[in-house]
C-alpha cells in the first residue's frame, strides 16, 4: 500500500473515531443524552451561505464616508425537533469544551511528534523548548498580579518570548546545536518555575485559581476561546505538515540532511518557530496538560511508523480524540478534576506498558 | 529572511533534473588553498587539489590529518575560512543546500539510523533534492530508487527495517541513497572502515565500477594497499597540509609515510597485484636498542622470527642467506643486517667467517626450523660458536636435514649446548637467554 494510501486510511479512520467520541462525549454529563439527539443538535448548526446583503449596521468608516460591508446571510439546512434544554446543554454548555480540547490535543500532539523528530529524542514533547512554563510565567502573572493584560494574551505571549529566548541563547554564528537547545530549554524553565513558585507565594486568594489554571484544565471554555484556537492550529498544522518530508531527512543527522538537500538551520528555525506557536496557542487556552504531546506520538509511530508525512496527520487526529476522552473522565468522574491530573494519571501507566512490551527506546 | 519568508521560500522547492557531469570542461572538483577551523583547530591549511572527472581519488593520512574535514569542506557542510571549493565550477560554499545536493552525494561513515525506517524508504530521501513539497514522489524517482537498490545488491532488503540489517548492508544502503541523488560527485567517508575484509573489497569493486560507469568518487581510505589498488591517484595529508599528490606510486614512497605517520614503513611492489605494498613497522622496529640477535633460517623458515624479533625491540641479523631467499625478503622489508651469498650458491669461506663473527657479537643466536644441505651445512657449524644457542623445533631434525651424518652430527652438538623450543614460545626462551647471557658477562 503507497504512502497516499495509507495516509488517507488512516487519517479517515481516526477522523471518523474523533467524530464518534465527540458526539459521545456530549451525551455524557449530568443529563444524558441521546447520540441521536446530539447529532440533530449538531445537524442544527449546519448552513451554508445563501444571501449576501450590504448592511449598514456592519461598516468601515474612511474618513467621513461610511463603506457598508458585504454581510452573509446563512440557511440552516437541518431543522429537527430538539428540546431547547438538549440544544442548549450540547451546543452551548458542552461543546465548546469538546471542541477546545480537540483543538488542544491536536495541536500538542503535532508539536510533539515535531520536537521528538527534531530533537531525535523520544523524551522530547512540545514544551521541551520552555513554551509552557513561559506560558505559565503570563497565565500566573496575569491572575496573581494586579496587571491589566487578558490571561490569554499574557498566556501566549511570554510563551513564545521564553521560546524565543531559549532559541537565542543556544544559537552561536547562526547555528542551534541541538544539544544545547535541549539544555538551554531546561535551564530556562527551572528559571521560569522558580519565578512562578515565587508568584504563588504571593498570591492570596487567587492561588486556588493560579494552581488550578497550571494543572491543565478545560472547563468553562467558551466558543471565544475555541475560536482563538481554530484561528491559530489549523494553519499551524499545515506549515508543519508541509516539512514533513525535512523531518525525515533531518531523523538521519543534521550533517546528512545537509547533504540531502534541506537547509538545515533555516528548516530547523521554521520547525522551533511554529511547533511553539502551536503549542502556545494551546497552552494559552488551556494551561500545562502533560503527557498528551508525549506519549500520542509514541503510541502513533508504533502503529504508523516513522514518516512524518503519516505520522503528523495521525497523531494529531489521535491527540484530538486522546483529550476528548481524558476530559470526558475529567469532567465527569468524581466532580470536577482539571483534565492535565487525568492525562497524566493514565498516559503515565500506559507509556510504561508500552515502554515494557513494545520498545519505546528510540523513534 | 523573515521568519514568513523562510516558511514560503521552503514551499517553493524548485524542481530541476540532475546535473549533467559533462557539461563543462576541467576538473569536477575544484579545491583551491582552503584553509579550514574548527573552534581553535586549524583542521585544513591552504590545501589545493583537483579531481578530474571519472577519477577515483584516495585520500590518506593518519587520524586528525583533516581527510573528513576535506570531505565536509567539498560536501558544503562547513564552510572554508579562507580559499574555494567549485563544482563542476559553481562555488558549492554559495549554493543552496538543494542544488549542491545534486552535485555532490556524500556516504558518511556513521549516520544515525536508530528508528524503523525501512531500507527503501531510506534509499529514498536520496531523492529529497528533487522532490517538491507536496507531490509524492514520482515514477522517476522510484524507478531510480530500485536502480540503485539494484546497484549496490540490497534489493532483497528493501522491506527490512533499517535497524535489522548488517553493517556490511547498511553501508550500502547508504550507498544506494547516495547513488539515488544521482550527482556526478560522490564522496564516501572511509568507506572500508568497520568492515570484514570480504567486505571492504566488495565495497571497493563496487565503488570502482561506478568509477567505471563515470562517476568522480573522492573517499578517505585508511588501509594504505586497498587505496593503492583501487585508487587512480592519492592526496596524501598531514596536519592539515597536502604532503603529496599524484599517482599511488609516486605517493606511497617511505619518505612520506615517514613524514606523514611518523612510523617506519617498507614499500615493495605486491607480487600478486603487482601495485605499491605498503608494510607497516612495529614502533621503534629499526632502532634496534636491544641485545643483538643472531637468527639463522632460510627458505621462509625465519621470516616470522625475523619480524617477531625486530618487532620485539632486538637487534636482530641474520645470515647467511642466498640472494632470493624468502627470509631475505622479509630480513630486507623490516630493515634487518643480513649476510648474503649468491642465489643457490653454498656458503663460501669468507660468508661463514662473517657469520661466525655475527655469532660470537650475538647475545644469543636463534637457529630456525630449516632444512639443512650442504650448501647451508656452515651455518649451523657457525652456531656452534654461539653464547647462547635457542634452537626451535617445529618437525623432527630428521625430517629437514639432507647433509647425513654431518649435519646430524652438529645439530645433535647444537641441540646439547642450547634450549629447544617449539616457535610459539620463540620470545620467552630469547628472552631467557639473554638474561643468561648477561649475568654470565656480569
Amino acid at each position: 500500500m503507497g504512502l497516499r494510501t495509507r495516509t488517507l486510511t488512516w487519517s479517515g479512520l481516526l477522523a471518523v473515531v474523533l467524530f464518534s467520541v465527540v458526539t459521545a462525549s456530549a451525551g455524557i454529563g449530568p443529563v444524558t443524552i441521546a447520540p441521536v439527539d446530539v447529532l440533530k443538535v449538531l445537524l442544527n448548526q449546519v448552513a451554508v451561505p445563501s444571501s449576501i446583503t450590504l448592511s449598514s449596521t456592519a461598516a468601515v468608516s474612511v474618513g467621513s464616508v461610511s463603506v457598508p460591508l458585504p454581510q452573509l446571510g446563512y440557511t440552516a439546512l437541518f431543522a429537527y425537533q430538539v428540546p431547547e434544554t438538549v440544544s442548549t446543554i450540547v451546543w452551548t454548555v458542552r461543546m465548546p469544551r469538546i471542541l477546545l480540547g480537540a483543538l488542544v490535543g491536536f495541536a500538542l500532539a503535532v508539536a510533539g511528534s515535531v520536537m521528538q523528530g527534531f530533537f531525535r529524542n523520544p523524551m522530547a514533547d512540545p514544551s521541551i523548548i520552555g513554551v509552557s512554563t513561559g506560558a505559565a510565567v503570563g497565565a500566573v502573572a496575569a491572575i496573581v498580579l494586579p496587571i491589566p493584560v487578558g490571561l490569554r494574551v499574557a498566556a501566549f505571549i511570554t510563551g513564545l518570548v521564553a521560546a524565543f529566548g531559549v532559541y537565542l541563547i543556544a544559537t552561536e554564528n547562526g547555528r542551534t546545536p541541538v544539544a544545547t537547545l535541549l539544555l538551554a530549554g531546561v535551564a530556562v524553565q527551572t528559571f521560569l518555575g522558580a519565578i512562578i513558585s515565587f508568584m504563588l507565594t504571593m498570591g492570596g486568594q487567587s492561588l486556588e485559581q493560579a494552581v488550578y489554571w497550571l494543572m491543565g484544565h478545560l472547563h468553562n471554555a467558551t466558543w471565544d476561546e475555541v475560536g482563538f484556537a481554530a484561528l491559530f492550529v489549523p494553519v499551524l498544522f499545515v506549515v508543519l505538515a508541509w516539512y514533513s518530508r525535512d523531518l525525515n531527512v533531518l531523523l538521519l543527522g543534521e550533517e546528512d540532511a545537509a547533504t540531502l538537500g534541506i537547509e538545515v538551520e533555516r528548516t530547523k528555525r521554521v520547525l522551533l518557530g511554529v511547533s511553539s506557536l502551536i503549542t502556545a496557542a494551546a497552552v494559552a487556552v488551556s494551561g500545562v496538560i502533560g503527557f498528551v504531546g508525549l506519549i500520542v506520538p509514541h503510541m502513533m509511530r508504533l502503529v504508523v511508523g516513522p514518516d512524518h508525512r503519516i505520522l503528523l496527520p495521525t497523531s494529531a487526529l489521535a491527540g484530538a480524540t486522546f483529550l476528548v476522552l481524558t476530559d470526558t473522565v475529567a469532567r465527569t468522574w468524581a466532580g470536577e478534576i482539571p483534565v492535565g491530573i487525568v492525562t497524566a494519571a493514565l498516559g503515565a501507566p500506559f507509556f510504561l506498558f508500552l515502554l515494557r512490551r513494545r520498545e519505546v527506546h528510540a523513534l | 529572511m523573515t521568519f514568513l519568508e523562510e516558511i514560503i521560500d521552503g514551499v517553493n522547492g524548485t524542481s530541476a533534473g540532475p546535473v549533467e557531469a559533462r557539461d563543462r570542461d576541467g576538473p569536477i572538483v575544484e579545491v583551491s588553498d582552503v584553509s579550514v577551523s574548527l573552534g581553535s583547530v586549524q583542521a585544513l591549511e591552504d590545501v589545493s587539489v583537483d579531481v578530474q572527472r571519472g577519477e577515483f581519488m584516495g585520500v590518506i593520512g593518519p587520524n586528525g590529518a583533516g581527510k573528513t574535514t576535506l570531505l565536509r569542506t567539498i560536501s558544503g557542510v562547513i564552510d572554508p575560512t579562507s580559499g574555494s571549493v567549485l563544482v563542476n565550477g559553481q562555488d558549492v560554499t554559495a549554493l543552496p543546500s538543494r542544488e549542491s545536493s545534486r552535485l555532490v552525494a556524500v556516504v558518511p561513515q556513521e549516520t544515525n539510523l536508530a528508528f524503523d525506517f525501512d531500507v527503501r524508504e531510506i534509499v529514498e530521501m536520496g531523492r529529497t533534492p528533487y522532490q517538491k513539497r507536496v507531490r509524492l514522489q514520482g515514477e522517476t524517482d522510484s524507478e531510480i530508487v530500485d536502480q540503485a537498490l539494484e546497484r549496490t545488491q540490497i534489493a532483497d532488503l528493501a522491506d527490512r527495517d533499517i535497524g535489522e540489517v548488517s553493517g556490511g548492508e547498511r553501508q550500502r544502503v547508504l550507498l544506494a541513497r547516495a547513488l539515488a541523488q544521482d550527482t556526478p560527485v560522490l564522496l564516501l567517508d572511509e568507506p572500508t572502515a568497520s568492515l570484514d575484509i570480504n567486505h571492504q573489497i566488495r565495497t571497493l569493486e563496487l565503488v570502482k565500477s561506478l568509477v567505471e560507469a563515470g562517476k568522480t568518487v573522492m573517499a578517505p581510505i585508511h588501509d594504505l594497499n586497498l587505496a593503492a589498488h583501487y585508487c587512480d591517484r592519492l592526496l596524501l595529508l598531514s596536519e592539515g597540509r597536502r604532503t603529496a599528490l599524484g599517482p599511488p606510486s609516486s605517493v606511497l614512497t617511505e619518505a612520506h609515510l615517514e613524514s606523514a605517520f611518523g612510523t617506519d614503513a617498507v614499500v615493495t611492489n605486491n607480487p600478486v597485484t603487482g601495485s605499491v605494498y605498503v608494510m607497516a613497522l612495529p614502533e621503534g622496529a629499526r632502532e634496534c636498542t636491544g641485545p643483538r640477535i643472531h637468527v639463522i633460517g632460510g627458505g621462509g623458515s625465519g621470516a616470522r622470527l625475523l619480524y617477531l624479533l625486530a618487532a620485539s625491540g632486538y637487534d636482530v641479523t641474520t645470515g647467511a642467506l642466498n640472494e632470493g631467499d624468502a627470509d631475505i625478503e622479509t630480513a630486507r622489508m623490516l630493515g634487518v643486517d643480513r649476510i648474503t651469498v649468491e642465489p643457490y650458491a653454498p656458503i663460501d669461506e669468507a660468508a661463514a667467517e662473517r657469520v661466525k663473527n655475527r655469532v660470537a657479537e650475538a647475545a644469543v643466536t636463534v637457529v630456525a626450523d630449516l632444512a639443512i644441505g650442504n650448501g647451508n651445512l656452515p651455518n649451523l657449524e657457525a652456531a656452534t660458536h654461539a653464547d647462547e644457542l635457542v634452537l626451535i623445533e617445529d618437525r623432527p631434525f630428521e625430517e629437514r636435514n639432507y647433509a647425513g651424518v654431518r649435519g646430524r652430527e652438529l645439530y645433535e652438538q647444537l641441540r646439547a649446548a642450547g634450549t629447544v623450543v617449539e616457535s610459539r614460545n620463540v620470545l620467552d626462551a630469547v628472552e631467557t637467554a639473554t638474561a643468561d647471557e648477561e649475568s654470565a658477562g656480569r
